[in-house]
């Protein structure tokens, strides 16, 4: 099953060394993992999501991560109402006889073409992973010719519809 | 979240001096007593700070014997051991004693030298990214940047190294920055915002834990390393004695109850007695307070426990539920968790019938072995040294057979007099462990109990030994073989002995002479009784070289797959 876990971090030098080197170390797959700065000056926010074979393996890296001195807080947000988003970059061939047909399928996907070359365009896609995994199938019959995806980022909605929200962080 | 008081504090007071300056002021504001360092290019602006720093400083003769030594001086002391190393070979050198006190818990601050900071990354002479190679052997680590961060940073990795789960810290210190003068504050606050160990246990699940010990009709508990750490001892006694529950210890748990107590139902585990792992086995609750369910203790985790409900008291939390699902989780300090149970009321459990088993079990199924005059047995020898010892030495242990026995016929009456490598199982251990514990206890029968190939892997220390005339009591239970080893060889790889006999051998009396140490070869109980009587109370170090049976087993064993009930050789 996917997880996505959030982790605000300090940023301090190797903190990310740290957090990939625990996922190595404990035998744990990430499918994707994001990181970037947030509001406060000096935390970093790190998004990962993982394929886990049961809610036990997730508990298990949820708190290893929060043992980290590094790490301030860590919360799986699988079960909570969230936004997640990942940005997908793709350079797909277009021919004439076919830009036509590219461009009907990038509108109701919300995807937009940022650079145009002489047999190519380059197609920006935002989006839920599911969202972008399907946009990725449907242009690949026109031949990717190059993909760049940034990995999930996320966090839970404001107001959370059902309070079985779980947290594993505070053990 | 951040702590915001850390940081609206009155500016406090600053100091002026080198990087090594800060160094040494903060080591004496943690009241460092000794450190165990060898220098080298990367480190030799605090050596010359150490030179005349007052504190006491060992140099080991190999960087590994400078990290068991403070090993052994953290486990006696409960303090944290300090290392100095210098940067590339040095650095690289204490890898073994990192994941060694990663493995067992053990608090040590550790200071690597770092080329300048000007060439780091460019492969410079006696370069090696240490944080790199110690993230996942380490509590945790850093490298210092500046001059002002020094005073803060060293106190931060004292704080992280001896609270909550103890463990190891690394600072990597660059050279240019101890040699660099600059203004930091003497007294500066610890500004950890990711770091809160969790002390004080959840009031509701104690009152569960201790429910459930009413009800029990089996209980026990599994008393390990984080009793000792914890300093509870005379809380588990308090409450074992009041709720009458039996004691199971793990190999590192060992003297956190005492084993002459009729409760205490011995050792489990791989090498455990046959008590002590039925009990786990049979169990209706287990109570798992401060051990972490290594594999050496549970066997095949599928048979482990199989009727117990579990409960788990650690100040680790991803302890609990990691390897055996745990019912009742206790998360805190375990002197916390027990004087919170001791105060609990309730009725105590019924359990006389258990108690009756447990206490048949330990008539019928005793440790056991067959005592020859010759040639000598090693299990002989062990009692004897508990014996000349009044069993109040502090044992210190290689790894392999000789390890296995200690544990077995030494048993322990207080904490804090057990030392040994137990989750990673380094060889090379032993001797200068010995070393740390004696300096942490000037006046201990301090026993180095060493296999022939295990001393072999640290012989050096001999030299510190010496220099510093520590009264150790070396034993070696020299089977000529990597005894272990061996007994692995025999019994799951039809007696195919690869590389586990030893032809070749120094002669260890003389080689115990070339470092102007006394030492003797005993082959008897007669010999083995006249020197030591000679030899215990004296003070200064010696070499006892017993050559003991060659082709002794340990047991009783759990085989590799096997479940706690599966033991073999529990009888004669
Ligand atoms: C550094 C290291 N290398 C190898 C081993 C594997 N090993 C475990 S016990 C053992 C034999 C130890 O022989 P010795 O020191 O003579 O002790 P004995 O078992 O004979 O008492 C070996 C090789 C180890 N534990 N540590």
């Amino acid at each position: 099953m996917k997880r996505i876990i959030t982790l605000t971090v300090l940023n301090r030098p190797g903190v990310l060394n740290r957090i990939t080197n625990l996922f190595s170390k404990r035998n744990y797959n990430i499918e994707s993992i994001s990181v970037g700065h947030t509001e406060q000056e000096g935390v970093s926010r790190i998004t990962c999501v993982v394929n886990v074979e049961n809610g036990g393996v997730c508990e298990q890296i949820t708190k290893q991560l929060n043992k980290q001195i590094d790490v301030i807080k860590v919360t799986d947000i699988s079960d909570q109402a969230v936004v997640a988003r990942e940005l997908a970059l793709i350079k797909v061939q277009s021919l004439p006889h076919t830009r036509n047909e590219i461009y009907s399928l990038i509108e109701p996907f919300r995807a937009s073409v940022i650079d145009v070359g002489k047999d190519s365009l380059i197609i920006q896609i935002t989006g839920e992973s599911d969202k972008v995994e399907a946009f990725i199938e449907l242009i690949k019959p026109y031949g990717i010719k190059e993909l760049a995806r940034t990995g999930t980022t996320a966090f839970p909605r404001s107001s959370q519809r059902t309070n079985q929200a779980k947290n594993y962080s505070i053990v | 979240m951040l702590q915001e008081a850390a940081f609206t504090k009155v500016k406090a007071e600053t100091s002026n001096g080198s990087g090594a300056d800060l160094l040494i002021e903060a080591l004496k504001r943690e009241k460092v007593e000794v450190i165990f360092g060898y220098p080298g290019g990367a480190v030799l602006p605090i050596y010359d700070k150490i030179y005349d720093c007052g504190i006491t400083h060992v140099l080991p003769r190999h960087e590994q014997g400078g990290i068991h030594a403070a090993e052994g001086y953290a486990r006696i002391s409960g303090k944290a051991g300090v290392v100095i190393a210098t940067s590339g070979p040095g650095a690289t050198n204490i890898v073994t004693g990192l994941a060694d006190a990663m493995m067992d818990s053990l608090p040590l601050v550790v200071f690597t030298g770092q080329v300048a900071t000007g060439v780091i990354g460019t492969d410079a002479f006696q370069e090696a990214d240490i944080l790199g190679i110690t993230t996942p052997i380490t509590k945790h680590n850093c490298q210092i940047r500046s001059v002002e961060e020094i005073p803060r940073v060293i106190k931060e990795a004292f704080h992280i190294a001896t609270t909550g789960r103890p463990g190891p810290v690394l600072i990597d210190f660059p050279k240019d920055i101890a040699a660099l003068i600059g203004e930091a504050p003497t007294d500066p606050e610890i500004s950890l915002p990711g770091y809160q160990p969790t002390l004080e246990p959840n009031y509701l699940q104690i009152r569960k834990l201790a429910e459930a010990v009413s009800t029990a009709k089996k209980p026990v508990i599994l008393a390990g390393a984080g009793i000792l750490f914890a300093k509870a001892s005379d809380l588990l006694l308090e409450y074992a004695e009041q709720q009458q529950l039996p004691i199971v210890n793990t190999l590192l748990g060992l003297g956190s109850f005492p084993a002459d107590h009729p409760l205490s139902l011995g050792m489990a585990g791989m090498h455990g007695c046959y008590t002590a792992n039925m009990a786990l086995y049979e169990c209706d609750l287990l109570i798992n307070i401060g051990a972490r369910f290594d594999d050496r203790l549970t066997g095949n985790l599928k048979h482990f426990a199989p009727k117990a409900t579990v409960a788990h008291i650690d100040i680790d939390p991803a302890e609990i539920g990691k390897n055996v699902p745990t019912a009742i989780p206790v998360v805190g300090d375990a002197r916390e968790a027990l004087s919170m149970l001791v105060k609990q009321d309730g009725k105590t459990p019924q359990h006389s019938e258990w108690m009756k088993k447990l206490e048949s079990w330990k008539k019928e199924y005793p440790y056991w072995y067959e005592n020859a005059e010759s040639p000598l047995k090693p299990q002989r020898v062990m009692e004897m040294l508990y014996e000349k010892s009044n069993g109040d030495g502090i044992v210190v242990t290689d790894v392999g057979q000789h390890q296995m026995w200690a544990a077995q016929y030494y048993p322990f009456k207080k904490p804090n007099r057990w030392v040994t490598s137990g989750g990673l199982g380094t060889m090379g251990f032993g001797l200068p462990a010995a070393v740390g514990a004696q300096l942490a206890d000037r006046s201990a029968c301090v026993i180095a109990v060493l296999g022939d190939a295990g001393f072999q892997m640290s012989t050096q220390e001999l030299a510190v030994i010496k220099e510093f005339n520590l009264p150790i009591k070396i034993a070696i239970f020299n089977n000529r073989s990597l005894g272990m080893v061996r007994q692995w060889q025999e019994i799951f790889y039809e007696e195919r002995y690869s590389h586990s006999k030893i032809s070749v051998q120094p002669n260890f009396v003389k080689l115990a002479e070339a470092y102007g140490i006394k030492a003797y070869e005993i082959t008897t109980e007669s010999e083995a009784d006249s020197i030591l009587n000679e030899v215990m109370e004296a003070n200064e170090p010696v070499l006892l070289d017993f050559r003991v049976a060659e082709s002794e087993n340990v047991y009783p064993m759990i085989a590799p797959g096997k479940g706690s009930h599966e033991m073999v050789g529990v009888k004669k």
